[in-house]
């Protein structure tokens, strides 16, 4: 296939952002495809692993932020298992991720960067993930509010999921590391 | 056999039953479980969905607390390993990386601490010949499809944990408690567990594939030691009729709770009863003779 990059967003160095996120070198890739063919959701989407390399190398731009793969890929690792120059595809999706937040723009089908959020709330929260809360807050910020309601009376009824919230962790320790990483973070910007 | 063991989170919310067969299985086997005090989530998917050092810092604030205790940390959670595991190569790879977890620590962490799943514990320190010789009821034979996914497995050179495309360590546990365990070509494939509420779709079309190829291999019973993989393919096997009108009904335990199990630990202690597929055709296995 032909793959087009646009010409105004050559030189800004999502390549460069991506490898040094990822410690990855892309230069690497002689596109055997062995990536694409074991991705379990390659066929879903619109630029399989491989090609989402390729972009890269060609210079892609922030437009690669937004491809369907950033946010179904399953972080199954598949790829990275099966590369014969070990490049690390799943770290890359990472990369991309990171940055899409960063940028915001992350806004993919199901959501998964408010999922995210909301167990990440829990954790900061509580020490451990509570995952009625996150469930809770993760419907009620995408309208899905009736998805698997059947089969809570079962899963409540068989203790499969935990009504109160999770006692017990060192609380100070993880708001710690929270705090730390989001205040290096506002300092490098 | 003395470990210090990380539950995970899971453990006390939709895994409860793979935490309590876990330490069910232990306590019949003499293998001492000493539960880290205070520890904390991991992070799961969504830290190194959101960010590299946080992915990292969430489990080394655990594995810290395990070299306080002087002991290799167990854990029994798929993901949770995955996540520990990681954060030990990350310490021990890449500098940049450590001096940032050190600074959201607030202590440095040097990656010492081994971290084994409870079924590296029963294959390699226990021994699948001991394990043998504890059996009260053998499985008679019961196809057995053993399903690893992919946070056991992946990446290889971080897990370390058996041949990533062929691996056979919960084979030979099963064999050793006379079940049957099948040659399957599923084994390594993702259940796709991680868009298991953000994209179900594909969860449901993942696992179901997975099934089937247990279904078509004459599995009785397919086992895990993942709970991500134990919900997409247990929890999910009602959403299954609805993309493809088959009825599905291939019980999913832990590990844990079929070597309970062949130790003659009572079901409800290994929370046989919390598994949305009731595994009918096992225990009959069991009573028969």
């Amino acid at each position: 296939m032909t793959i087009r990059i646009k010409k105004q967003s050559i030189g800004k160095n999502l390549r460069s952002a991506v490898e040094q996120r990822a410690g990855v070198d892309l230069t690497l890739c002689y596109q055997c495809k062995k990536c694409s063919i074991g991705c379990p959701v390659s066929e879903l989407v619109t630029s399989p692993p491989a090609e989402i390399i390729r972009r890269l190398q060609l210079g892609a731009g922030d437009e690669l932020l937004q491809t369907d793969l950033v946010w179904t890929c399953l972080s199954c690792e598949t790829c990275y298992a099966r590369c014969p120059n070990e490049i690390n595809f799943a770290g890359i999706i990472d990369a991309l991720r990171a940055i899409a937040l960063e940028k915001g723009v992350a806004k993919p089908e199901g959501n998964s960067p408010l999922f995210n959020r909301r167990f990440l709330d829990t954790v900061k929260r509580y020490g451990r993930a509570y995952d009625l809360q996150t469930i809770i807050f993760y419907k009620l910020g995408t309208g899905k509010l009736m998805d698997d309601v059947e089969k809570f009376p079962t899963m409540l009824k068989k203790g499969k999921m935990a009504v109160s919230p999770p006692s017990g962790a060192d609380k100070n320790k993880v708001r710690r590391i929270f705090t730390s990483i989001k205040s290096k973070k506002g300092q490098s910007r | 056999m003395k470990y210090a063991y990380y539950p995970g989170c899971s453990a006390h919310s939709t895994a409860r039953d793979m935490h309590e067969s876990c330490l069910a299985v232990a306590k019949a086997l003499g293998i001492e479980l000493q539960e880290i005090k205070g520890w904390t989530c991991c992070g799961a998917s969504a830290a190194h969905q959101t960010d590299r050092v946080l992915a990292a810092s969430l489990p080394a604030a655990n594995l810290l607390l395990a070299k306080e205790m002087g002991l290799d940390m167990v854990v029994n959670c798929a993901a949770c390993y995955n996540r520990s595991k990681s954060a030990n190569y990350e310490v021990v790879h890449s500098p940049t990386i450590r001096k940032k977890i050190t600074a959201a620590l607030g202590q440095a962490y040097d990656g010492s601490v081994p971290v084994r799943h409870f079924v590296e514990v029963l294959s390699q320190d226990f021994g699948s010949t001991k394990l043998k010789k504890a059996v009260k009821q053998p499985l008679n034979g019961l196809k057995v499809a053993c399903y690893y996914g992919c946070y056991l497995l992946r990446p290889p050179e971080v897990t370390g944990f058996d041949n990533p495309e062929n691996p056979i360590i919960m084979e030979n546990l099963i064999d050793a408690i006379g079940g049957e365990s099948l040659d399957w070509p599923g084994k390594v494939e993702c259940c796709g567990g991680a868009l298991n509420l953000t994209r179900t779709d594909i969860t449901v079309a993942r696992s179901a594939e997975i099934i089937d190829m247990a279904q078509a291999a004459g599995a009785d019973c397919i086992i895990t030691a993942c709970p991500m993989c134990q919900a997409s393919l247990d929890l999910r096997q009602q959403d299954m009729k609805k993309i493809n009108g088959k009825t599905y009904d291939m019980p999913v335990l832990y590990i844990t709770q079929l070597l309970g199990l062949s130790l003659g630990i009572s079901p409800k202690a290994l929370g046989i009863n919390r598994l949305m597929v009731p595994p009918r055709v096992v225990l009959q296995a069991l009573r028969a003779k």
